[in-house]
């Protein structure tokens, strides 16, 4: 069955940038010195973009760094915990949003 | 949890393992050297003896290329652990490396070690920690010591789930019980008693880089557990024996072939430990390494094939066998026991 997703296309990725080379050549550089080893370490960086991913709901990106947070050390526990970060923040925006609901009905409400 | 053999299992069989590498349509290793423009291997200069002084071990892990475990009895004898010395007597090899199963149990380890030390050479035990704490074994640490051996263990997470996963349940604490012990005689603190850990992949992915994972384990370690350590050495998964039947019971033998072939990394190839190392097996017969040992792959092209014909060989220079498996030392930035080849 054809489905929008192909798990294959992850792979497929650097075509990209088989138009505007440099444009792709430059977010590649930018991506790579992003992931490196910084102020975070690379696994933290892998599960804060474990969490993006899910907040972004990018299957490739969850099939990426799934790999990398495992290949980094990273446990279930450790990713499990990364996911409830991003519902958190994701059911929070939701939740936050309700002040402007009760101000709208307070200002329109008897 | 029995070893392969033990429950009769298909995958016991170095050729049964040999075959399912074949079916997953992987190239076979030679050909890819050649499709790089790479000459066939050889060795070099000989720098290790890796002696496998047999498969008996206090632990069963799931990923062990040795089928190791409590059930297996096959383990070197006096004898040929005396060749073993005399090898390093005629031959000026700078290190010895005794692995096993859990090479302690032997009853020649200690034999091993000291004779090897008399001799002037390095020794290196390659250690699953919790043997440390076995009746029998309580003086172990003061012996490693004494001879200034250097500890090689594994540890293949900082974390308790990933380690448990791969070595058994409970074994991460004892673990971390056995390094603060090495810690407190003088391992690890960079003061001349090495303590080097082993990292390998808790799954079939390969590891992220050494540096990387080296910082996550120092920092996690001296953290939380207050645990010191030399160097980290990442170590790829071998698709044989355990881990391969890993890999056919979870229907990933295809997928991981295709990453370790896809990983080739040709910068590597040139220093595949197989290069600079004999590995003698329980029984006094020579291999390439402790993977051919296991695939019963004996050294080939006319090289001595046990340490007998070994003592009356003057050259140890030989070209190297080589089966599917082999891209697992090549995959990424390679792999050896040394870790990391790039």
């Amino acid at each position: 069955m054809e489905t929008y997703y192909c798990p294959a296309d992850l792979d497929r990725f650097a075509e990209m940038g088989r138009n505007r080379p440099d444009l792709w050549t430059k977010f590649k550089e930018y991506y790579d010195a992003v992931f490196a080893d910084g102020a975070l370490s690379e696994r933290e960086k892998s599960l804060i973009a474990l969490a993006v991913a899910h907040a972004v709901q990018c299957p490739y990106c969850i099939d990426a760094y799934t790999r990398s947070s495992l290949e980094h050390g990273a446990d279930l526990d450790q990713m499990t915990e990364a996911v409830h970060v991003a519902n958190a923040i994701r059911g929070g925006a939701s939740l936050v949003h309700g002040v402007q609901m009760r101000a709208i009905a307070t200002r329109l409400g008897m | 949890m029995p070893s392969l053999l033990q429950i009769a299992h298909p995958l016991a069989s170095p050729r049964e393992q040999l075959r399912t590498l074949e079916e997953t349509g992987a190239p076979s290793f030679d050909a890819m050297l050649h499709e790089r423009g790479l000459p066939p291997l050889r060795t070099d200069r000989i720098e290790v003896l890796q002696v496998n002084v047999g498969k008996l071990c206090n632990q069963t892990c799931a990923h062990c290329h040795v089928d190791a475990g409590p059930d297996r009895k096959e383990i070197m004898g006096r004898e040929v652990a005396e060749q073993v010395i005399e090898l390093l007597r005629r031959h000026p090899i700078p290190t010895l490396d005794v692995t096993g199963g859990a090479p302690e149990l032997n009853p020649f380890f200690r034999y091993l070690v000291r004779e090897a030390r008399r001799l002037g050479r390095r020794v290196l035990d390659r250690c699953n920690l919790t043997v440390l704490r076995i009746r029998g074994q309580q003086d172990l640490v003061d012996f490693l010591a004494e001879h200034r051996v250097e500890v090689i263990a594994s540890l293949p997470s900082f974390r308790p789930a990933g380690t448990e996963a791969q070595r058994g349940e409970g074994v991460f604490e004892k673990s971390i019980e056995a390094l603060r012990r090495l810690n407190a005689a003088g391992y690890g603190k960079g003061r001349g008693l090495v303590l080097d850990l082993v990292h390998n992949p808790v799954g079939a992915f390969l590891p992220a880089s050494q540096a990387t994972l080296e910082r996550e384990y120092r920092r996690e370690l001296a953290s939380r557990y207050g645990v010191v350590f030399d160097r980290l050495y990442t170590i790829t998964n071998m698709p044989i024996s355990r881990f391969l039947e890993f890999l056919e019971r979870t229907g990933n033998t295809e997928r991981y072939m295709d990453l370790l072939v896809r990983s080739f990394n040709p910068a590597a190839v040139g220093s595949v430990m197989c290069r600079t190392m004999i590995s003698v097996g329980w029984d006094g017969r020579l291999y390439d390494c402790d993977f051919n040992q296991m695939l019963e792959l004996p050294a080939g092209y006319g090289a001595p094939r046990t340490l007998g014909e070994l003592l009356e060989a003057p050259d140890l220079s030989r070209r190297i066998v080589t089966d599917r498996h082999c891209f697992g030392c090549t995959a990424g930035a390679g792999s050896s026991c040394g870790g990391a080849l790039t």
